[in-house]
């Protein structure tokens, strides 16, 4: 009995000093603000062919400009791991560095390890800058 | 003078039992002898690896806007800054080397079997330690190859199933790799990490010492002849510690270790982009894993395959040795055979393709 009040005791000690610092340990959430709309820069900047990485709240987002007129816009973030994807002007393919996958310019995973596509955003030209949004 | 200060000593410390102890130890001498020096290499680059990290320490800043610059600080403008910091680099991969080669020594030799099990668990625990030194230490200079590394090695970690996304944000101390994963991965990798390793080795060590150097199981133990370990075996010892170092030296002379270019979270992964050598082996089979196999997510599985490989290695002691407490050498060392080539071909396909 004193044993089990004593080995019960230094149990409950422990467990008492290990969860504030697993609680320490986890990080706090914080909710930032929601952004759906951000500026891809004026139009003249991105050259038909050819595609840029732009902020997206605290996500990249891949900007392409496929012709003159034409622009499309996904989350830059592999479905894979995570890296950060880029547009490759001679294959005309969206292409991971990381571990070789590939999606076509309708985010579709074309080849390699990404389990899901790219989210696709909208975009609209205002004026002479490029606006991408969120689909509502 | 040297007696007195000696037996002064002595009195307080007991220095003469150490002495005797060191005087007991013997070294059994066989075909595989020269495989016991590579534990010993391993401690030696331990301790390079504390004295020019606590160097290191002198100069480097561990946060987003001044870690790549205090690196190059390090490296173009304090005096012998690049020696210190190409040989803390080509000491960390050349320590896993050792680490891994110590292992499969181990393994080879079948040292593992009773009542070694716990100096192999040690020691086990030990190398996942040293990669864990390796995936902190690449972060800190917070740059963009290393920047996506700990990008994909943190996703990895969090796809262990039910605790990976609290695993995942614990070490990025969010949601994303940022500022906050600078400051864990440094105190995991200046403070945290090194104590738990130092103790270890401590443990690993005294076990060795309890049971003595265990001799290949087709060596008779009781024929074979043994070397005097001081001061026979440690000469010996020093003297590879000695052609180590000059290893070190030639390495970081030649091939200063590369600084990149600082981390940019809003730019594409670079091409070329690949991790350090001894994750190449799985970085290579996920990129070969395709997204979905059978009604498996492809990641998932090349992860938890990995997993249950590292688990089936760290158990060798349970499945491979019999009832009567002897090794079961064809099975291990066959699979120690696939193993060791899995690792070799897959690396080299890594870093070619």
């Amino acid at each position: 009995m004193l044993s089990w009040l004593l080995g019960g005791g230094a149990f409950a000690s422990i467990a008492s000093f290990l969860y504030p610092v697993l609680r320490f340990l986890n990080p706090p959430l914080i909710t930032e603000a929601a952004v759906n709309e951000v500026s891809g820069g004026k139009i003249q900047d991105l050259k038909p062919n050819s595609g840029k990485i732009v902020r997206f709240g605290s996500k990249p987002a891949l900007l392409v400009r496929i012709s003159d007129t034409e622009f499309k816009a996904f989350s830059a973030v592999c479905t894979h791991l995570n890296c950060t994807v880029q547009y490759r002007d001679t294959t005309q393919q969206i292409w991971c560095a990381c571990h070789n996958g590939t999606y076509d310019l309708n985010g579709r995973v074309v080849s390699g390890p990404p389990p899901n596509p790219l989210e696709a955003y909208v975009v609209n030209l205002r004026g002479d800058e490029v606006i991408i949004s969120r689909r509502a | 003078m040297a007696e007195k200060t000696l037996q002064w000593l002595d009195d307080r410390l007991g220095l003469r039992a150490i002495g005797e102890l060191a005087e007991h130890k013997t070294v059994p001498v066989h075909s595989a002898t020269r495989w016991y020096y590579f534990g010993g290499i391993t401690l030696f680059l331990f301790g390079i690896q504390l004295i020019t990290g606590t160097l290191l320490l002198f100069y480097y800043r561990p946060t987003v806007a001044e870690g790549f610059d205090s690196v190059r600080f390090i490296m173009t403008r304090v005096e012998f800054g690049w020696l210190i910091r190409s040989i803390h680099s080509w000491s960390a991969n050349l320590l896993i080397f050792t680490a891994f080669v110590h292992m499969f020594s181990v393994v080879f030799t079948h040292a593992y079997r009773p009542p070694r099990e716990l100096t192999w668990a040690s020691g086990i625990v030990l190398l996942g330690l040293a990669l864990g030194f390796g995936f902190s230490g690449y972060l800190l200079p917070w740059n963009q190859i290393s920047y996506f590394a700990t990008k994909v090695g943190t996703d990895v970690a969090g796809s262990t199933p039910v605790i990976g996304k609290a695993i995942a944000r614990i070490l990025r101390g969010g949601d994303d790799v940022g500022a906050p994963t600078l400051t864990r991965f440094f105190a995991l990798h200046v403070m945290v990490l090194p104590l738990i390793a130092a103790t270890l080795i401590g443990v690993h060590i005294l076990l060795v010492q309890k049971h003595g150097m265990s001799t290949p199981p087709w060596i008779s133990s009781s024929g074979v002849r043994q070397m005097k370990f001081f001061p026979n075996f440690f000469l010996r010892e020093a003297m590879v510690w000695y052609g180590a170092l000059a290893v070190l030296g030639a390495l970081a002379a030649i091939y200063p270790w590369e600084l990149g270019v600082k981390a940019d979270p809003f730019a594409s992964a670079p091409k070329g982009i690949r991790p350090e050598w001894y994750f190449l082996a799985q970085f290579y089979t996920l990129k070969l894993i395709p997204s979905r196999v059978w009604v498996f997510e492809g990641e998932l599985l090349g992860i938890g395959g990995f997993g249950a490989v590292a688990a089936g290695w760290a158990l060798i002691p349970v499945w491979g040795v019999d009832r009567a407490g002897q090794a079961r050498t064809r099975l291990v060392t066959g699979v120690a055979i696939v193993l060791a080539a899995y690792l070799a071909v897959f690396t080299y396909l890594g870093y070619v393709k």
